[in-house]
């Protein structure tokens, strides 16, 4: 089926999230939407879904125009989509799941042996391995991907969205996917891939669309560089490279040792986790998203119980210690999601500022807080890290992504660091913020300050890091110096030890 | 965090410590030492479990036996169903829900019995107590129905107190006035289901808060039927207020059956409603596409929208449906009970409906055998009242709120309930 | 300043109306005390438009001239005019001024009245509305002032103490009781997450209980005084002194539940304890993350909670000289909630509130008087909040009125799909942020999330 999108245009307030988008995805095409984070991409894919309803422009189905006042409509019509978070219920089966919305049925009631038999043609088609009576959480990621598929599939999709498909794959389950879509589109089902990452745009994609700032910047060819796709997706030379001098190393400062966690179901979350920062060092830790990075960052913050092993800071024991202690002992954390963790979106920027240090210490006065010092350090915050906010009155829920982090940043940054630690620290920030962002970590780590960075961007892990560990499931595969190649890391971080 | 799957965790090889639960089972042990204390503080004394109805000739004669020794039998019975549970736990398996059951029943009996050893008369009328147990238990159990399918749905009903509340006072004057007791019925319904529809229109669509909205309906029921029961009823009640009562239809045959005849198959028609809408709200449920779509909506209302389903509609139906039930628990407590409306007649039962929705796991049968519980309870005290019994009657009371907060506070872990329940659906 | 946090801003009108719809508890209780007078001036409007109704079609007058409307339909308007007159005349006699007394004292008794009835409504209100700014639903008022009317009545019948220390003693005690009443329930929550709905709703019942059994006993009951669970009456050490002189009922318990609301204030606006409190209501994993030990804050909160909700229940047991039942809360407890919705669950919100309901009630027996059922104070009361809990329906209503300033509010994160769109600052828009919004929030998030809880 031939898609075509004309002059798309979706505002949300003042803001213009795709403008006058216009693309064309020929039958059995696989056609790559290229973007950074937020361009537009999903915003787009949500108004051809009928999630969101376009303000201009029409959409195309095999030339005739088409109106979806909801997903339904959309299916009907033939197009499905894998969201990037998955559409999924945990706790249905996958036939449940598959069948949800239009179930095989007589006088009402549901024909499950009807919906058994369809999950498993499909998946015979596709040499997928689903058992259709599984539970939905029981399953690993990449089958849960596979299920969504399947859900697709089994209404007839002739355009199959991939939104991020790959963001929470390894590198082979990213392998096998490209390989179901080359035999998808082999069918004759167009795919439209939405992704920001190039060189799976290079591997898979018949044409490449690469949006910026919700416009179309232009078509590219798979032939072309990453250079140039990169410079198209970003709008100039991309350089992500810090300028930073060589580290001066001091002693091992943050010490872990044999940590093991474990879930409230017992399940393993880390695995005899062992590394050390040294004083002014930068420990990236790189993987794909999902390995236990946010668990070691929360069990060293002292937010997981049941943390065994050893966590030591300048010869301090921090595995048992309450979140309360281990912020006292001079933690700096920027957790990985801000906007849950990090801020109080209904509280002012002053009073975020302030949001660890309402027990005592220059924000209080007795029982009372300090109001003038807490305003007068919102001015300086505001000042220093160049926050855009009218004042420091200002909800913080009503800054841009990389302001709020900014905020996040200045009242970390303004404790007496022991140690910074910091979760995708450029997650959802502009290109600007990223720079003034990274400058900022890479002045803590010369003040003589031991950093873990949590990052799965490898750009930003080969731009910030001193030295490199990946993780895979729940371990720390390997610990590489900074300058290791691109495809070792990638083996890494598929699990494949050196 | 999200409702999405996205990975939260590496799960590094398999389960490495398998957590046991024991809450259940220590409960279950608790409540059979409670059954062996009533053993041993019982006296040998002789009871008699008198199978009739009373009022009708003795079918049967009644069944004599010692107190003490029965105790003794049932309080064995419980611990051994603890006990059977301590191993279930152990092995790392779940206790099937029937140990649950006996060790609950075993404990009421047992209850039973000693007070009845402590009257005079030793008697023990087991139809009464179980006609009024279902009897008091109707309206509750209809309002865990509602309950539960709103749940499922997604949305919170606190208002089902003020559903019963207005169904009950609609279906008292509508029959009164109309001398129709089906248009009471009819009534009661669509007051309830309007209440739904406020609490749904309020909640979905201006997004007020489920719960806010929910007890401010209750409160203006309250200020509403008040209200006109002292400015018109009670000045007018033979006209406004005496619809009578929804005749008992026995079933031919069965309600000839000792025991089980009486209590099941000679009721009101409002209580054969009941017995047909639990197994059919659990049949709705589970068995058919739009139970799925309900269930899935409580879940995880994006992935039901992403699949065509229109998330706020299908709440709204369906809690107005779940209103229909909850107006006809309160035509119960009137037609199907004692005829006129009382001020403030339901009692809280709405909030125990509530309770129960819970305690039952969002599970219609188990709903309904909490309720059963409550139900009981307050036959209980009715029944220990006139007996005799040496336990104080506010204690008595107290009893299933008691066991409520307990098992809300231990047994029912937070995960079973449909994950977004009480949280509106937005988008665009 | 002390950071309004919620105040209303006023907002472009190119902000996303979308934007406005993501409503939690805590949002729309932000909402209601955002509004400003003329939303609650309208919604007071509204309840006494349907007030009047319902007054007008109870009236056996009017309904007489129902009978021959067609005839003389005047006659009808006639009637209805006076039954409206009369009964607004009695509520305005009963509540504030009764220009029908003899005397000056006897004119203006209906309003120390009103104070005396807005004391314990307006304490309560801001236990409530405590447990609403960090985030709780505490439905259990009726318990928790129960168990302070109990505690606080045990002392002052069985101690003897002199004047002034006996009271404070006494108080002290019914703050005992109604804290622990309450700090159960925060008990609760913070350990096995059951909820504090239900968790409240079941320990009112288990309060009129066990208050009941313990007032036919010995504990609280004078066994000479026949078989009704009563309490003994305070002492006269113990009693809360009048303030008017032996003319006027109103007594020190309303000072006391003034001096509250300054409390209240100080707590939740300018001290850390409260920006701890606040910060759990707002959102609890920041919180966590911040070094808030939140378990603890549910109980602290809750013991707050009942506090304030105890000096309503002390106010009731030492603010008369007799003996006193099970039913000494007087439906306090439940009203308290709305009370602290219609105030906005700000400390002088609720003073308004607590006047206005304490004035509805006072008036209730000069209703009496004139043949109209109290209870329509009741219905407008709640008429009233679920009024003010609904912003667009008022609204709708109104049409005239201007698009309301509203705060753009930015969710806590996964709320909405319109979060994403609400991320947009109203002031600046760089498009750079857009972006940040979508990416983060377009596919992940789905209807909203304050409450994780199984109800």
């Amino acid at each position: 089926m031939k898609l075509e999108l004309r002059g798309i245009t979706k505002r949300f307030g003042s803001l213009v999230a795709n403008d006058g988008i216009s693309i064309t995805v020929e039958p059995g095409e696989i056609h790559a939407l290229l973007g950074e984070n937020g361009a537009g991409k999903s915003t787009l894919m949500n108004v051809l879904f009928g999630l969101y309803h376009a303000d201009e422009g029409e959409i195309l189905l095999d030339d005739q125009p088409v109106q979806f006042s909801g997903p339904g409509q959309a299916m009907t019509a033939g197009i499905g989509m894998v969201h990037q978070h998955f559409m999924l219920i945990p706790v249905f089966t996958v036939a449940e799941n598959v069948m949800l919305g239009h179930e095989p049925s007589r006088f009402g009631i549901i024909d499950l042996d009807a919906a058994r038999a369809r999950v498993r043609e499909i998946s015979a088609k596709f040499g997928f391995d689903i058992d259709p009576d599984a539970k939905v959480e029981d399953l690993p990621v990449g089958a849960q991907q596979r299920v969504e598929i399947v859900k697709a599939l089994s209404r007839e999709a002739k355009v199959l969205v991939l939104d991020e498909p790959t963001a929470v794959l390894t590198p082979q389950e990213t392998d096998e996917l490209m390989e179901t879509m080359r035999q998808l589109s082999d069918a004759g089902t167009s795919i439209v891939f939405i992704t920001h990452k190039l060189r799976e745009v290079k591997a898979v994609a018949d044409t490449i669309t690469v949006i910026r700032l919700g416009k179309v910047v232009g078509a590219a060819d798979p032939s072309a560089s990453t250079e140039e796709l990169a410079t198209m997706m970003v709008g100039r030379e991309v350089e992500l490279t810090v300028e930073k001098a060589a580290a001066r190393l001091g002693d091992p400062a943050l010490v872990v040792k044999d940590v093991n966690l474990f879930d409230h179901l017992g399940r393993k979350l880390l695995d005899e986790i062992s590394f050390e920062i040294r004083a002014g060092e930068i420990l990236v830790v790189a993987g794909v998203q999902g390995n236990g990075q946010t668990e070691l960052t929360e069990a060293i913050m002292g937010l997981r119980e049941k943390v065994h092993g050893s966590i030591k800071l300048s010869g301090m024991e921090l595995s048992h210690a309450a979140v309360r202690h281990t912020l006292d002992a001079g933690v700096g954390y920027v957790p990985e999601d801000r906007k849950k963790d990090g801020l109080v979106a209904e509280f002012t920027v002053s009073e975020n500022l302030m949001l660890d240090r309402s027990v005592s210490g220059p924000f209080t006065k007795g029982l009372n807080i300090d109001f003038a010092y807490r305003d007068q350090f919102a001015a300086d915050a505001i000042d220093e890290f160049d926050i855009r906010t009218p004042d420091g009155e200002t909800l913080v829920g009503r800054l841009s992504g990389g302001n709020q982090q900014k905020v996040v940043l200045a009242r970390e940054l303004s404790r007496d660091l022991k140690l910074l630690i910091a979760s995708q620290p450029t997650r959802g920030v502009d290109v600007g913020s990223i720079e003034f962002i990274h400058e900022r970590i890479v002045a803590v780590r010369d003040s003589g300050v031991p950093v873990l960075i949590i990052s799965t961007e490898l750009d930003e892990v080969l731009a910030l890091a001193d030295r490199i560990a990946v993780m895979y499931r729940g371990r720390i595969i390997d610990i590489v110096p900074a300058g290791t190649p691109r495809e070792k890391l990638g083996q890494l971080m598929a699990g494949v030890a050196a | 965090m999200t409702q999405t799957l996205a990975p939260e965790a590496p799960v590094v090889g398999p389960v490495v410590v398998a957590p046991r639960n024991w809450k259940g089972a220590i409960v279950m042990a608790v409540v059979a030492q409670i059954t062996l204390a009533f053993a041993l503080t019982t006296g040998s004394v002789e009871v008699f479990f008198s199978w009739n109805d009373t009022g009708q000739p003795a079918v049967i004669p009644a069944t004599v036996v010692d107190a003490q020794l029965i105790c003794l039998v049932l309080a064995v019975i419980a611990e051994l169903c603890a006990v059977a549970a301590f191993v279930f736990v152990g092995m790392r398996r779940k206790a099937p829900l029937i140990l649950t059951f006996v060790v609950a029943f075993t404990f009421l009996i047992a209850l039973v019995a000693s007070v009845a050893a402590g009257s005079q008369s030793g008697n023990i009328p087991v139809v009464f107590l179980l006609t009024g147990t279902i009897g008091l238990s109707t309206a509750v159990i209809f309002g865990s129905l509602a309950g539960v399918l709103g749940e499922r749905v997604g949305v919170t009903n606190i208002a089902i107190e003020g559903q019963l509340l207005g169904g009950a006072f609609t279906s008292a004057v509508v029959a009164s006035v109309t001398d129709s007791l089906i248009l009471g019925l009819v009534a009661g319904m669509v007051t309830g289901a309007l209440l739904s529809m406020v609490l749904a229109g309020f909640s979905i669509k201006y997004l007020v808060d489920q719960v806010i909205v929910g007890v401010v309906l209750v409160a203006l029921m309250i200020g509403l039927t008040n209200f006109f029961y002292s400015a018109a009823l009670s000045g007018n009640s033979e006209e406004l207020n005496f619809p009578g009562t929804l005749p008992f239809l026995p079933i031919p045959l069965l309600s000839d059956i000792p025991v089980i005849g009486p209590v099941l198959f000679d009721q009101r028609p409002t209580t054969y409603a009941m017995f047909i809408l639990v197994p059919a709200v659990w049949f709705f449920l589970f068995k058919t596409r739009w139970g799925l779509r309900i269930r899935a909506l409580g879940e995880h209302p994006l992935a039901a929208d992403t699949v065509g389903i229109n998330v706020n509609r299908w709440r709204f139906w369906t809690v107005t449906v779940a209103g229909l039930i909850a107006g006809l628990g309160g035509a119960a407590l009137t037609l199907g009970s004692i005829g006129p409306f009382v001020r403030e007649m339901s009692a809280g039962q709405g909030f125990i409906a509530l309770a129960c929705v819970i305690l039952g796991r969002w599970n219609p049968f188990l709903a309904a055998s909490a309720a059963l519980l409550f139900g009981f309870s307050r036959n209980f005290r009715i029944w220990a009242g006139q007996a005799g019994s040496t336990i104080p009657p506010d204690l008595i009371a107290m009893t299933p709120y008691l066991v409520t907060l307990i098992a809300v506070a231990v047994l029912v872990g937070r995960a079973v309930a449909p994950k977004a329940v009480g949280r509106p659906y937005v988008k665009e | 300043m002390s950071a309004p946090v919620l105040e209303p801003l006023p907002v472009d009108a190119e902000v996303d109306p979308a934007a406005r719809k993501r409503p939690t508890a805590r949002e729309v209780l932000s909402d209601i005390a955002s509004g400003g007078p003329l939303r609650i001036l309208l919604a007071v409007f509204l309840s006494l438009v349907v007030g009047s109704l319902l007054i007008v079609f109870t009236n056996e007058d009017v309904l007489d001239t129902l009978g021959y409307f067609g005839a003389r339909p005047t006659d009808f308007f006639g009637a209805a005019g006076k039954a409206i007159g009369e009964a607004y005349a009695a509520l305005f006699r009963g509540a504030v001024f009764n220009y029908r007394a003899d005397s000056f004292e006897a004119a203006i008794r209906p309003l120390t009245e009103s104070l005396r009835f807005a004391g314990p409504l307006i304490a309560a209100g801001l236990g409530i509305a405590l447990s609403f700014r960090v985030g709780m639903f505490n439905i259990g008022g009726q318990g928790q002032m129960l168990m302070g009317a109990a505690f606080a009545g045990f002392a002052a019948a069985n101690l003897s103490l002199p004047w002034g220390l006996h009271l404070l003693v006494a108080m002290a005690f019914g703050f005992i009781g109604a804290g622990l009443w309450a700090g159960i329930v925060g008990l609760l929550k913070a350990f096995t997450g059951a909820h504090e709905v239900i968790v409240t709703i079941m320990l009112n019942y288990i309060a009129v209980s066990l208050i009941t059994y313990l007032m036919r006993t010995p504990v609280l009951h004078d066994m000479d005084s026949g078989n009704n669970p009563t309490a003994r009456a305070p002492q006269p050490t113990a009693q809360l002194p009048t303030i008017l002189g032996q003319d006027f009922s109103l007594h020190l318990g309303f000072l006391l539940c003034i001096a509250a609301v300054f409390v209240f204030w100080w707590l939740m606006e300018r001290s850390k304890l409260g920006f701890r409190l606040r910060m759990v209501g707002l959102n609890p994993d920041a919180a966590r993350t911040a070094g808030v030990n939140v378990k603890a804050v549910f109980i602290v909160a809750m013991v707050l909670s009942g506090l304030f909700v105890g000096l309503a229940g002390i106010n009731q047991a030492l603010g008369r000289t007799g003996t006193f039942g099970p039913s000494i809360d007087a439906g306090i407890g439940f009203d308290a909630i709305t009370v602290a919705l219609l105030g906005g669950s700000r400390a002088f919100g609720v003073l308004f509130a607590g006047l206005l309901f304490g004035a509805m009630k006072a008036a209730g027996p000069s209703m009496q008087v004139q043949d109209v059922a109290p209870e329509v104070l009741v219905v407008m009361q709640g008429l009233i909040v679920l009024f003010v809990a609904a912003p667009p329906l008022v609204r709708s209503i109104f049409r005239f009125l201007p698009e309301p300033r509203v705060v753009v509010r930015t969710s806590a994160p996964k709320r909405s799909l319109r979060a994403t769109a609400a991320e947009a600052p109203a002031t600046q828009a760089p498009v750079a942020q857009v972006d940040t919004a979508q990416g983060d929030g377009a596919g992940d998030s789905t209807a909203t999330a304050k409450k994780e809880s199984p109800l």
